[in-house]
């Protein structure tokens, strides 16, 4: 306001509702504050950038595979979360640690379970009960109100150009070597391909499950793809042994 | 002059059809070929409108007898602002009737376009940010100018402002048939999308802001404080949480910057935000305005709403943990999105207690007046979702609640009791008035409406309660030998009638946008329904008095 | 000393009273008398004048 009278006359709280600059700024800084509290602090507190043994990032027919689960909205009605309850440990497995979806680039954890938990749902079930759930769900769960995804089995998996998905991957910050970027695109067809040589990808991917996923090895499709990452959801920390339940008892704040 | 203009113009329409066509051509995947394919197409027509007489818009003007000529305030993005939420209304509770089908009847899913999970961001963005946005998009640029007394600042930027969002619109609900998405909840649309709204709100921004500036009235109204916050906090929201890393320039599919719990807190920062913000503090902004407006009389407390105005906004942005309640994410994180959760309850129901006091003295106007009566209601169902809220976010509570459908409940009753009803009102105000209309064709219909979406969110939130409460129950239930009683499938199976009675639910509050469409465009097309007033009882002011004032006829015992 | 336990010694001092004042007070702000009739003026603001064009 540049009249001086008004602006002599014009105080406090009283200049805010004149002042749009003013009452932007007020604004601004009052709906940050809550953000920079809650959010800066996980980028540095040790319990939730802490890594657990087991935890790698995904090969990249997971990773391919984990496009498709988002890209057909599996995370609207699946959770990848199990709280730490006794009934949901008993019927999911053991409860989700922070550490697990470290290279989850986005997480998830979903918010509704109109179907079951999928975090450790990886080996639960074979690779032909998948692809029979998959193309007809109601066949081997009549309940189920899961929609049908056959069409996965008839579309080849579009290979496109992994090392580029994984250039992207590291560049938020998902630690692939050098020998995981050059053989991205071999890695991908070994994995689902049981005449290929898969060359070390196990040791660079370790508990990395080679093998045709979806009943046919004469073509990588996108249930190959799907059906890798299923199966390895929750397998990749080894909560049977003695270390990790050690770092687990030493875990705060949970 | 105007001749070269336009040749111009031409050229550079012409070079943005080159570019998106050979995008189309390049591109990594198929969603992003289509999308340039739809820019390429929006591009073509800008061409046709350039160099030739062809004139859509000004032809959709006359189509919708919008009125010509001078006026005092700038009310033409405002009368597409009010069709466009029509139609968005329609299609995004259209969708939800679909998926809501489709749970009860899983052979509706067509695979692999119309299956659920692409569908569901359908519905929940089409009546979020289409039918919600536009509908703050054109009470913002109504009440700005109103409480301003002055015209729209950038007059063609404003136009942009719509017509680049409703680019938005179409580009995300594409994508999502397509399966195009970074699968955040609520914003799903992938990076270039993000990029194109990012420009549109920025131009929104620069549009409010400048308007206010220029104004001829020394105070800012209130309603004006919350439109701001609501565009700089989605601004900020919307930045952060979509930070990603594409994997090509010429393809769709992108990596968030954040993984895991970080990326998860970030996400229900944005996600409880675009609530806190979106749907309410742009929607308290409507009230505001049109509450007093429509109940001729000021605000009850204006000093109440400036208290309400801050804590709203300071305390609405540390709720966002409380979606990730025994989640991996750190207990005192957990804490404190629960404690500001409850705390937020309060300045909630002091806005809400301001809007209905609004009405004080004026109380017969729910019975003869049914814009008034939605009013109260949506101011009912927001007091409503606001103490449901707080209470599911108490952490035993939510143990129970988190995942269930009661959360979808919750949703409801907020989006389709508040914002719905809230913004109905407003439509059923602006339109007479920006079409200059005596009144709406039919305030019998405005009734029936009315009923019809009471009659539908309580079938709605009552199925989803019980449905929620069931599910939680018996996935927590064990028999007396120890075992968990129930398989995941007997829940799904035992959701059947629940999930009926919420798609027919639906179909009433449907049904009530569909009067709504009718009634709005006979309005359009300038008639007046001959009909039977509205109030079958006289008036009697007698019966009609605050209770407190009430002199008693018999001294107490 | 951790981080969270100087917060802890700051929130259990008389900066709890602080706060607490700061809040009220923030709170009764708005409704000090002075106000009313500006607050009343803000308020009919939007019922001055022509709304609907022309």
């Amino acid at each position: 306001m540049t009249d001086p009278v008004v602006d002599e006359t014009v105080k406090g709280h009283k200049r805010l509702e004149r002042n749009i600059t003013l009452l932007a700024i007020g604004t601004f800084v009052t709906v940050v504050i809550g953000g920079l509290v809650q959010i800066t602090p996980l980028f540095y507190l040790e319990n939730t950038i802490e890594e657990v043994e087991g935890v790698r990032p995904y090969t990249p027919l997971e990773q391919a595979g984990r496009d498709i689960y988002i890209r057909e909205g599996c995370y609207v009605c699946h959770s990848q979360m199990i709280r730490p309850f006794r009934d949901e440990v008993e019927r999911y497995g053991h409860y989700s640690l922070a550490a697990e979806s470290m290279y989850d680039h986005p997480f998830q954890w979903g918010s509704k379970r109109t179907g079951p938990d999928l975090a450790r749902v990886g080996g639960r079930y074979s690779d032909e009960w998948h692809v029979q759930h998959l193309t007809d769900p109601q066949s081997v769960v009549p309940e189920s109100v899961m929609p049908q995804y056959g069409f996965l089995k008839e579309t080849p998996l579009a290979i496109g150009d992994p090392k580029a998905t994984m250039t992207a991957l590291m560049r938020v910050g998902v630690p692939y070597s050098k020998d995981d970027l050059e053989n991205a695109e071999a890695d991908m067809l070994a994995q689902a391909d049981p005449d290929a040589d898969p060359g070390d990808l196990a040791a660079r991917y370790p508990k990395a499950q080679i093998r045709d996923f979806d009943g046919n090895p004469d073509k990588l499709t996108e249930m190959d793809a799907l059906i890798a990452y299923l199966q390895m959801l929750g397998t990749l920390v080894d909560f049977d042994s003695a270390a990790p339940l050690e770092e687990l008892a030493e875990e705060k704040g949970r | 002059m105007q001749a070269e203009t336009a040749l111009g113009r031409v050229g550079l329409w012409f070079l943005i059809m080159l570019a998106a066509l050979a995008a189309a051509v390049g591109a990594a995947d198929s969603g992003f070929a289509a999308h340039a394919t739809i820019i390429a197409l929006v591009a073509f027509v800008m061409i046709w409108m350039s160099a030739s007489r062809f004139d859509p818009v000004g032809k959709a003007q006359g189509f919708f007898q919008m009125p010509e000529g001078p006026s005092r305030y700038d009310d033409d993005p405002i009368r597409w602002g009010v069709i466009a939420t029509m139609f968005w209304g329609l299609a995004g509770l259209l969708a939800g009737v679909f998926i809501a089908s489709q749970l009860a009847f899983p052979w509706l899913n067509i695979e692999p376009y119309l299956n659920f999970g692409r569908l569901r961001p359908l519905h929940t963005s089409a009546v979020i940010f289409a039918f919600g946005g536009n509908a703050l998009l054109a009470t913002s640029f109504y009440v700005v100018q109103r409480t301003c007394r002055t015209q729209l600042a950038f007059p063609g930027l404003a136009r942009f402002v719509f017509w680049g969002y409703q680019l938005f619109i179409v580009l995300a609900a594409t994508g999502y048939l397509l399966g195009v998405t970074q699968s955040k909840e609520y914003a799903e649309p992938e990076w270039y999308v993000d990029l194109w709204l990012t420009i549109v709100w920025v131009a929104y921004f620069v549009v409010f802001v400048g308007t206010l500036a220029k104004r001829k009235e020394p105070h800012i109204y209130v309603a004006n404080w919350f439109y701001l916050a609501f565009i700089i906090t989605i601004a900020m929201l919307h930045i952060v949480n979509n930070l990603a890393v594409p994997v090509s320039f010429l393809g769709a599919k992108s990596y968030n910057a954040f993984a895991g719990v970080q990326d998860a807190l970030t996400q229900w920062w944005y996600g409880h935000n675009a609530v806190g913000f979106f749907l309410t503090a742009g929607f308290l902004a409507m009230m505001y305005y049109f509450v007093p407006k429509q109940a001729e009389r000021p605000v009850y407390s204006y000093r109440l709403s400036i208290i309400h105005f801050w804590s709203l906004i300071f305390l609405y942005i540390w709720a966002g943990p409380h979606h990730l309640h025994y989640t991996a994410l750190p207990d005192w994180a957990q804490t404190l999105g629960m404690v500001f959760s409850i705390m937020l309850w309060m300045p909630s129901w002091g806005g809400m207690i301001n809007g209905l006091m609004t009405l004080n003295g004026a109380w017969d106007k729910v019975r003869t007046d049914p814009i008034i009566r939605m009013m109260v209601m949506a101011l009912a169902f927001y007091g409503m979702s606001t103490f449901e809220g707080p209470m599911l976010s108490i952490k035993s509570v939510n143990s129970l609640s988190h995942y269930t459908d009661w959360t979808i409940g919750h949703v409801h009753s907020g989006a389709l009791g508040w914002n719905g009803m809230i913004t109905f009102a407003c439509m059923y105000f602006l339109v007479p008035r920006l079409w200059k209309r005596q009144r709406m064709y039919s305030l019998r219909m405005i009734n029936w409406h009315f009923w019809l979406a009471a009659l539908g969110i309580v079938f709605y939130a009552a199925s989803m309660w019980v449905a929620g409460i069931q599910q939680g129950l018996m996935w927590r239930e064990y028999g007396p030998d120890g075992y968990l009683v129930w398989s995941f499938a007997d829940s799904v199976a035992a959701m059947f009638p629940m999930y009926v009675m919420r798609t027919v639910g639906g179909l009433m509050y449907l049904g009530g946008a569909i009067i709504m469409t009718y009634n709005i465009w006979m309005t359009l097309a300038g008639k007046l329904r001959e009909e039977k007033p509205l109030r079958d009882a006289a008036y009697d002011p007698q019966a009609d008095r605050p209770i407190v004032n009430q002199p008693s006829a018999v001294p107490a015992e | 000393m951790s981080f969270y336990e100087t917060l802890r010694h700051f929130a259990d001092s008389y900066a709890l009273v602080l706060m607490l004042a700061l809040f009220v007070g923030l709170c009764a702000w708005p409704f000090r008398p002075g106000a009313s009739k500006r607050n009343q003026a803000a308020a009919t603001l939007i019922f001055e004048g022509q709304d609907d064009g022309e």
